[in-house]
């Protein structure tokens, strides 16, 4: 079954979804950032053993995720008719949709909105989708200041850096890296601050309070929208979402149309899930929750930009579009071996680690095995952490397979490389029992490679990529094969 | 009981040991061991690389070769991976090309197939195989035999029986080493990197071997430790479960 939502064919290239570079080449220069890679694996070692223990905790986790795999897949089933149940419930009570095909559109749209309140200064929740967008980028062009409020995306603005992960953007960095932050870039900063995280946090406190009092705006990004009612439900744990969700007098919210859930009671299941998934906490210190404007209380203008940029691409495979059930709980990223090493800039898109090396080829889709998003679904060992640790069970894994399949499937019309070359021979060779065994026979020339140790340590390109750092053992004298028939040649019969 | 062999081609082409101590071992509890001789490859390193048009003649090369030769009760690999690849994998690249009858033989011949660890523990129902190994080892779980197989503790339950080993516990034992097939080559650094912590914790266990169910992972931390000259040697569990006092050596 394909899902046709109506919109038109997404151009690739928009939004920050696509990296500059392969997977390989970038995550090369994380690896020999020694204090990156001590940051990391500090970080995703202590948040995923946390994360262990507050899921033990739940009787019914199993469940949990069923139920939550169940819902999604339900909402990727009627989408269509969900997000027209939820514009016309956001209308009823008071707030405007707007639709935006691609990042390009969602950015234009909400800057227009921005510039008819006449302000020039935005306070933001920290939202994927408008990282995704690139909309900071886009207002700071149009003269709008935009400012994190969460205070790792406050490190992260401050620092001129790039998030490198989904929950806490600022992982890759350590507190006495902070202070040297906050001392270049945050106004009127203590020059005496020390590098104590209570310090720290004190000081973007009162640089944010100020912030918090004088915005108009706020713009916010979505963890759920409710179709039956129009609510929308922002989950966070430092107050700053609330301060955003409720001083301003404009609220916009930027919001991917796979963020639906069918009904409010749907949100139960999702607020056991999230919380314990993402910060191994029995719940978030705060949910907002909102459903149109109310007269004298909190935002009276409230606007929805629902996204798509590349969405429906992904809905239309039918393997591939359980990537959409993700909740951004970045518990795969935590506990995922590659991401821990090569650090979130590695994957070139705001989503990292496994669910993005899923997730950001998909949306952008790939224009050939130059496309730096074609070599992320090899970004993985398909060691399965991931899959274990996701909440909604995305089999992320399968679709990495996957994946990997329509790629080398959408260049089968062009010349042959040295990969194709060799899987071709190897599947040859491997295709009957008599060649396997004489490719095994030849390949005991490789003996005189071993030496006398019976370690190859160095081989040719491409064999050089295992050998520049692991030796080969040199072919055994004899094989199974050869084996079993001088030792049970009578019986095979 | 009759057990068909599925020896691997990895095992069969460089690792002849992990296999033949398979069959040392079976036999030694009694049961008839058999060897299909038409198997060679599950195909695996051609799915996991995309190449799944590729991998369709592997995927009934090995349901035929197992479907004809010798008749047999149950088959078993020294791999808790290409186990792995023929439960999860044969029949969705069979159904991948339509073909609805080979997927339904790939999913007898995968409901009849088992890893070392599961053979012995689930089906042949003994933790205590008789087995003798005086050293120091410490266990790395392959990650297919723990996520796509769930083989759970059932090889730590096998070497605890051991007489006279030492059963040294890994630190970040789930940790994956970072082989991953052709990630290793694709993604050198990144394995390296991988390959590098999985080796440390290795050594902080002051063990002298280092087992795993999985000939491919080993070869690729034994490579590792081979490069460093670290004396850690990696042996498959199938060769410590097969060692006994009698022979002393995997001979």
């Amino acid at each position: 079954m394909t899902t046709f939502l109506g919109s038109p064919t997404f151009h690739p290239g928009t939004g920050n979804i696509r990296g500059t570079e392969s997977f390989p080449d970038a995550a090369r220069k994380a690896l020999t950032d020694t204090q990156l890679r001590a940051n990391l694996g500090a970080a995703t070692t202590t948040i995923r053993n946390k994360r262990i223990a507050a899921v033990a905790e739940v009787d019914d986790w199993e469940e949990l995720r069923r139920a939550g795999s169940a819902l999604k897949a339900d909402v990727m089933a009627r989408l269509p008719e969900l997000l027209v149940q939820f514009e016309e419930n956001v209308t009823a009570r008071g707030g405007t949709v707007h639709w935006a095909r691609d990042a390009d559109e969602a950015n234009r749209i909400i800057t227009d909105l921005v510039r008819a309140t006449g302000s020039d200064e935005v306070v933001k929740v920290k939202s994927m989708a408008t990282q995704e967008t690139g909309l900071n980028e886009h207002l700071e062009e149009n003269g709008i200041a935009a400012i994190e409020t969460d205070l790792a995306e406050l490190i992260v603005q401050l620092g001129e850096d790039k998030p490198s992960h989904i929950l806490v953007p600022a992982i890759h960095r350590n507190r006495a890296e902070i202070r040297e932050i906050f001392l270049n870039a945050m106004p009127g900063v203590d020059k005496d601050i020390t590098d104590d995280p209570r310090a720290l946090a004190m000081a973007a406190r009162a640089h944010l309070r100020r912030k918090f009092l004088s915005a108009k705006v706020a713009i916010s990004g979505a963890n759920f929208g409710v179709a039956e009612t129009g609510t929308l439900a922002v989950v966070e744990s430092e107050g700053n979402g609330r301060m955003c969700l409720t001083l301003p007098d404009t609220l916009i919210t930027l919001m991917g149309i796979e963020k639906l859930v069918p009904t409010f009671t749907d949100l139960e299941v999702f607020m056991q899930l999230l919380p314990r998934s993402s910060t191994a906490e029995r719940m978030n210190p705060y949910t907002s929750m909102w459903t149109g404007v109310h007269p004298g209380d909190g935002p009276q203008n409230f606007h929805v930009v629902l996204l798509d940029n590349g969405r429906t691409n992904v809905l239309a495979d039918e393997t591939g579009r359980s990537a959409l059930h993700c909740i951004r709980c970045s518990a795969c990223l935590n506990v995922c071996p590659v991401y821990e090493r090569a650090g979130g800039h590695a994957y070139g898109s705001v989503y990292p680690g496994p669910i993005g090396a899923i997730l950001s080829p998909q949306l952008t889709g790939t224009t050939g095995h130059d496309d730096p998003n074609a070599s992320l679904p090899y970004a993985s060992t398909l060691c399965g952490a991931c899959f274990d640790a996701c909440p909604v069970r995305i089999d992320i894994p399968s679709i990495l397979v996957h994946l990997r399949a329509e790629q080398v499937d959408s260049e089968r019309h062009g010349l042959p490389g040295g990969q194709d070359l060799a899987m071709k021979a190897a599947g040859f060779v491997m295709g009957s029992e008599k060649r396997f065994a004489a490719a095994e026979t030849a390949a005991k020339v490789g003996r005189v490679l071993g030496g006398r140790s019976g370690r190859i340590t160095s081989l040719p390109y491409p064999a050089s990529k295992w050998t520049a750092s692991r030796d080969l053992p040199a072919p055994p004298k004899e094989t199974f094969r050869q084996w079993w028939a001088r030792t049970h040649e009578d019986t095979t019969r | 009981m009759r057990i068909a062999l599925f020896a691997t081609c990895l095992a069969d082409a460089l690792f002849p040991e992990s296999a033949t101590a398979t069959v040392r071992l079976l036999e030694r509890l009694g049961h008839e061991v058999v060897f299909p001789p038409k198997q060679t490859c599950c195909g695996q390193m051609h799915v996991n690389t995309g190449y799944q048009a590729e991998a369709l003649p592997l995927v009934r090369h090995h349901v035929e070769a197992f479907e004809s030769g010798p008749s047999w009760d149950v088959a078993v690999a020294p791999s808790g991976s290409c186990v792995g690849s023929v439960r999860h994998q044969h029949a969705m690249v069979a159904r991948r090309y339509g073909d609805e009858s080979l997927a339904t033989r790939a999913e007898d011949v995968a409901s009849r197939t088992y890893e070392l660890s599961e053979l012995l523990v689930d089906v042949l129902g003994v933790t205590e195989v008789g087995a003798y190994y005086p050293h120091r080892v410490t266990y790395h779980p392959t990650c297919h035999s723990l996520r796509m197989l769930r083989v759970a503790d059932k090889p730590l339950q096998l070497l605890r029986a051991v007489r006279g080993m030492t059963l040294i516990e890994l630190p970040a034992a789930e940790s994956c080493c970072g082989f991953g097939g052709t990630f290793a080559l694709k993604n050198s650094e990144t394995s390296t990197a991988m390959l590098a912590d999985k080796m440390g914790n290795v050594l902080s266990t002051g063990a002298e071997v280092c087992s795993a169910g999985d000939s491919s992972c080993l070869m690729h931390i034994g490579g590792g430790l081979s490069r460093l000259r670290s004396g850690v040697r990696t042996v498959h569990l199938a060769e410590i479960l097969a060692s006994t006092e009698k022979i002393g050596s995997n001979a």
